[in-house]
């Protein structure tokens, strides 16, 4: 699903070279439940950047879903985000002036699909997080793990081949962390590959393998996954 | 997605009011000043017949020599003399040519319950008709025999006809002018040519006459100059005294349809000139001039260089309004960075991005091209209030200057947004999700 192999990012400037990731590798295969672990300033989120293709890696090679995304071009990398990669942010990002349908909505617009089948995308993504009845309601006519929900529901509606998930609960109370976890397992257990970075190592337990990244390399990487163990595909993907 | 775009613009506009109205206002200011002055320039700058305008020619002969002339060496003529003018008509060098002059008469109508009243008149050529497209209701011109045979007739006015036979035809009636009866031969249609192009010199703004008659017959009866007069030296008293004198007071137009012509016309004339040289009545190297009338209008400042100078300043303060408007809208696109790169996050290429910011200045510019057409109109008010009679009746919006302001705010306001919009493609995603 996802494979990097020795990338590094560097940010220069006239006088200093700043390495935010060197040397990186790992693999996550398609269902994986990943969680990405490592003290503040060790490269995470440069990590889930890059990833994401929001940021373009400095030298390496990074195989996303079998192509070769390293150095895409901007409309390149802004198609297969859209249509491949699904994100969930730490302060939610939803758009404050558009109501929880539209924001849904809003990767949907622009991979151009027709007016029904948005429809019918947005309503199965909210009824999955459990908002259908919030459908017209503004962000901040919502609770915090309520707005979570609805930037998973808007990462859910495209249907992508991975979720990045950027320390999800970081802005939420322990009971809607909790509720917000629990939503992330059940997908995970529908078949969704998720790539998680948190700090917070009760978190990262929940996850299926954690990869711990110190001054932008992976220095620890659990050998045995452990198996949230009902799904029989992603079973099978990480037992061989 | 251009639905969307427009759907998301109305949006952000209403998120910020105060940010919209601003921008709005900007623009609506600069159209309204600049589309008012451009009103005002183009209805005095206009050309009333394009399509013969640069055939029709006027001559120019230095009767008064070198102590006359202007700085620049060009003659101070703006009409020609009457010797002149029959010379220039006995040569008859071009296909069409026509002397002329203002006059005028009192009416006296056969209806005893309307009174006599004045009335302008042109004595004109029958040429006349022809060389400045006049458009005929009822009847035709009196033709070349016209002139030569020195007929009572006369051509007049929709308005004249309408007055005094209610709009029927009159060809073959009679209209009484300085108690002399002349018949009826033509009624023009609506005609009022915007600048009067066949006599600048006069007037240049205004309505056309409501009688013409013919220039042999007008000379015939000493009919008065209406128009100016004006004389280097003293002339002999008395109507053949001014005839023959050296002031000029008639106006000349000779139309050539191709260039060959132009440049015979141009050697007839100096040919003249040198004639009258050789005759003794000039002391002086001739020197002539042939201009058509774009250049004429140009030439004799039809348009005055305060209005010029008034649009310019006009668009200069368009330009001001822009640059605030450039400014209002960075603000308003760099405060939503964040949305920015959500959208970008979210699968928005730059040119997604781009043409989002470009609807929406588009839009901005539309809601200031309305508020500049309102504006517009108020300016055209004052305008009407300030100028003479003659020069408010130009100052009128029509469907082409509504299209033209509209056009020009959302020209204008998408040229605003272009810098504002290349920064807001600039965003980068990851630094504004991580700022968030």
């Amino acid at each position: 699903m996802l494979k990097m192999s020795h990338l590094a990012k560097v940010y220069r400037t006239e006088v200093v070279e700043t390495y935010a990731l060197r040397d990186l590798s790992l693999n996550v295969r398609e269902g994986e439940f990943v969680a990405v672990t490592g003290p503040s300033g060790s490269g995470k989120t440069t990590f889930l950047n890059v990833t994401g293709l929001l940021e373009t890696p400095s030298s390496g090679q990074y195989l996303l879903d079998g192509e070769d995304v390293s150095q895409l071009g901007d409309d390149a990398r802004s198609r297969i985000r859209n249509e491949k990669i699904g994100f969930i942010f730490q302060a939610f990002n939803l758009i404050p002036d558009l109501n929880v349908f539209d924001n849904i909505d809003v990767p949907l617009r622009y991979r151009r699909m027709a007016g029904g089948e948005r429809k019918k995308r947005i309503g199965e993504a909210l009824e999955r997080v459990g908002l259908s009845a919030r459908m017209r309601h503004y962000p901040a006519e919502l609770s915090g793990g309520q707005q979570q929900r609805v930037a998973i529901a808007r990462a859910l509606a495209g249907s992508p081949r991975l979720l990045l998930a950027d320390e999800p609960t970081g802005n939420l109370d322990t009971q809607m962390a909790r509720g917000v976890m629990e939503l992330l397992e059940a997908i995970h257990r529908d078949g969704a590959t998720i790539v998680m970075v948190t700090h917070d190592p009760e978190l990262a337990v929940r996850a299926q393998r954690n990869v711990h990244i110190i001054d932008g390399q992976v220095v620890d990487l659990t050998e045995e996954p452990r198996f949230h163990g009902v799904h029989p595909a992603t079973h099978a993907q990480s037992a061989a | 997605m251009f639905r969307y775009y427009v759907w998301l613009a109305l949006r952000s506009l209403r998120r910020n009011p105060v940010l919209t109205g601003l921008m709005i206002v900007a623009i609506g200011l600069g159209i309204g000043a600049s589309m008012t002055m451009l009103t005002l320039f183009r209805a005095m700058s206009g050309d009333p017949i394009p399509q013969k305008s640069a055939q029709l020619f006027v001559p120019q002969i230095d009767n008064w020599g070198p102590d006359q002339r202007e700085k620049s060496g060009e003659p101070p003529q703006t009409m020609l003399t009457y010797t002149d003018v029959e010379a220039l008509m006995r040569a008859h060098a071009a296909p069409r040519q026509t002397a002329m002059y203002a006059t005028g008469f009192v009416i006296t109508p056969s209806d005893p319950q309307q009174q006599p009243f004045q009335a302008e008149a042109r004595a004109t050529y029958s040429d006349f008709f022809e060389m400045f497209d006049v458009p005929f209701k009822y009847g035709s011109a009196w033709g070349a025999q016209g002139d030569d045979s020195r007929s009572d007739v006369v051509v007049i006015g929709k308005k004249l006809n309408d007055k005094l036979f209610g709009g029927a035809s009159s060809i073959g009636k009679t209209v009484n002018l300085d108690n002399r009866d002349y018949r009826i031969v033509g009624v023009l249609d609506d005609w009022s040519p915007q600048p009067r192009i066949y006599d600048v010199m006069d007037e240049s703004f205004g309505d056309a006459e409501e009688i013409f008659v013919p220039f042999t017959v007008a000379i015939d009866r000493h009919l008065d100059n209406w128009g100016n007069n004006n004389c280097a030296s003293l002339s002999d008293p008395g109507w053949e005294g001014h005839l023959h004198s050296e002031c000029i007071w008639l106006q000349f137009w000779a139309e050539l349809p191709d260039a060959a012509q132009v440049q015979r016309y141009r050697g007839m004339l100096d040919s003249y000139a040198s004639e009258q040289q050789h005759n003794g009545r000039f002391h002086w190297a001739p020197l002539t001039r042939l201009h058509n009338a774009r250049e004429w209008m140009v030439l004799q400042h039809v348009v005055p260089d305060e209005s010029r100078i008034l649009l310019m300043v006009s668009f200069g303060f368009l330009f001001v309004c822009l640059v605030n408007a450039v400014g209002l809208m960075l603000a308003k696109f760099m405060g939503r960075s964040a949305e920015t790169g959500v959208r970008r996050a979210l699968g928005a290429n730059r040119r997604a991005v781009f043409m989002q910011c470009m609807v929406e200045t588009g839009v901005i510019g539309l809601a200031g091209g309305l508020l500049g057409l309102a504006l517009t109109g108020l300016g055209l008010i004052g305008v009407r209030a300030v100028l003479d009679k003659d020069m408010s009746s130009l100052t009128h919006l029509d469907l082409v200057d509504v299209v033209l302001a509209v056009l020009l705010a959302v020209v204008a306001a998408v040229l605003a947004g272009i810098y504002p919009t290349w920064r807001a493609t600039q965003v980068q995603p990851a630094w504004q999700l991580k700022a968030n």
